[in-house]
């Protein structure tokens, strides 16, 4: 137990156990976090690429909506302290998008407009943990949230969640992505409070 | 790389900045110095071991004491508690410094424009700060948008500052003192193309508010001719 802080009592409406990792609050709202301006690319020039498999493979827009997608009700929590129960998307699974991918890599770097990363274990990405969201609440991605289309990794921090992204990179070694070589933990597993170096 | 560890933290001073923005200064013995424009997280623990833990921007230059520059939300947990209830010698905890990206180094010669909206203007005292104590000599313009005067953060401080290459400049949004001369608008391309730096100066930028003053201000800054890659956000979401 940390230091007592005399007069505090706290609010402590702080929902269901089970659903709020450690030093999480709940919020209805949906704070935006990004570290520079919001791109806008537009969807005629947008592309969704894997590369480092075997061959590097591309979607355009309307092929990746063509792909079977899948409506996902998930809690989302921010590493700035704020979860947020039952948001609802819609996208495609990136099982379904390394079905067309031949390759034996173990991270993914996640690429994306305006030259964010984040890297992940590819098993963070596979077993339907993951997907590449375009709607979200029934409507289309709005950019400031990361439209047109957004990694989607609800089980962690969502930082992880590459806003503006463009593609996954295959790799064989975890190669820390843009908030992991600025202070913020390689994995980032809200469950264990992964939230910086050395967590 | 090693944790970084819960600190204690006592509170040293308190000064009100404005009605609902007061500055808390700590001594955290163990504290390993920050950059400006870094950020800590509070931890307060109540009597029955409930813990409640936020995000806060860093007020003081590297090398001062850690000051924390706090605005109250009126729906928040943390915030209130730390606007209005705070004294002298009252304890918590914090543990930082954090983030790599939205800094600013005092021996970095490009110039910087500044550029924040109410309470994002903490993040941006600390580099003002660490420029005027590093004695930096890069040129640092300050674009400050803020409800009324009585609402503007660091009023005294920022009247102080200006001179050898640091300039503030004011504007105000809803409601303006006789005799205003300064800018009386929302910050848009035309208020931006006359403040900020011409974009062949390759200047480095810094945003912190809310998320429309922040897409406002990057978004008019890219349509100026900035590269966006010269432009850091930090965006203020609800964070109580």
């Amino acid at each position: 137990m940390g230091i007592i802080s005399r007069g505090f009592s706290g609010r402590r409406q702080d929902g269901p156990p089970d659903r709020v990792p450690p030093g999480q609050y709940l919020t209805d709202d949906f704070p935006v976090l990004s570290a520079g301006p919001t791109p806008h690319t537009p969807l005629e020039e947008w592309t969704f690429s894997i590369q480092g498999g075997a061959e590097p493979v591309t979607w355009t827009w309307e092929e990746l909506r063509a792909l079977p997608s899948e409506t996902i009700s998930k809690d989302i929590h921010c590493v700035t302290k704020w979860s947020k129960l039952d948001t609802n998307w819609e996208g495609v699974s990136i099982d379904t998008l390394l079905e067309a991918v031949e390759h034996d890599a173990e991270y993914v770097v996640a690429f994306c407009d305006g030259g964010y990363t984040t890297n992940l274990p590819l098993e963070d990405v596979t077993d339907g943990k993951a997907w590449i969201a375009y709607g979200y609440d029934g409507e289309p991605l709005e950019p400031e949230h990361g439209g047109p289309a957004r990694l989607l990794v609800p089980h962690l921090y969502f930082w992880k969640s590459a806003k503006w992204v463009r593609g996954l990179s295959l790799r064989e070694e975890d190669e820390p992505g843009f908030w992991e070589s600025n202070g913020y933990h390689l994995r980032g597993d809200p469950w264990q409070e992964q939230r910086y170096w050395g967590d | 790389m090693g944790r970084l560890a819960w600190l204690a933290a006592e509170v040293a001073g308190a000064k009100w900045e404005t009605p609902r923005v007061r500055t808390l200064e700590l001594e955290v013995p163990g504290w390993p110095d920050h950059r400006a424009g870094q950020h800590l997280d509070v931890r307060l623990t109540a009597e029955d071991g409930y813990q409640a833990q936020r995000s806060y921007s860093i007020a003081s230059a590297p090398g001062e004491p850690v000051a924390l520059t706090v605005e109250r939300l009126d729906d928040g947990e943390v915030s209130p508690y730390l606007v209005d209830e705070a004294r002298e010698g009252d304890g918590f905890e914090v543990r930082g410094p954090i983030g790599g990206y939205f800094v600013w180094e005092p021996g970095d010669p490009a110039p910087v424009l500044l550029v924040g909206g109410g309470s994002g203007v903490i993040p941006l005292m600390a580099m003002a700060r660490s420029r005027a104590l590093a004695g930096g000599s890069a040129p640092m313009r300050l674009l400050y948008s803020s409800r009324s005067l009585e609402d503007v953060i660091y009023r005294e401080e920022l009247e102080t500052l200006p001179g050898g290459g640091f300039e503030v400049v004011h504007t105000l949004t809803r409601e303006r003192p006789p005799g205003w001369t300064g800018y009386s608008r929302r910050i848009d391309r035309e208020l931006l193309a006359e403040v900020a730096w011409p974009g062949e100066d390759e200047p480095k930028v810094f945003v912190c508010g809310a998320t429309r003053f922040v897409d406002a201000a990057a978004d008019g800054l890219v349509a100026l001719g900035y590269d966006p890659r010269w432009i850091r956000t930090e965006r203020f979401g609800a964070t109580g």
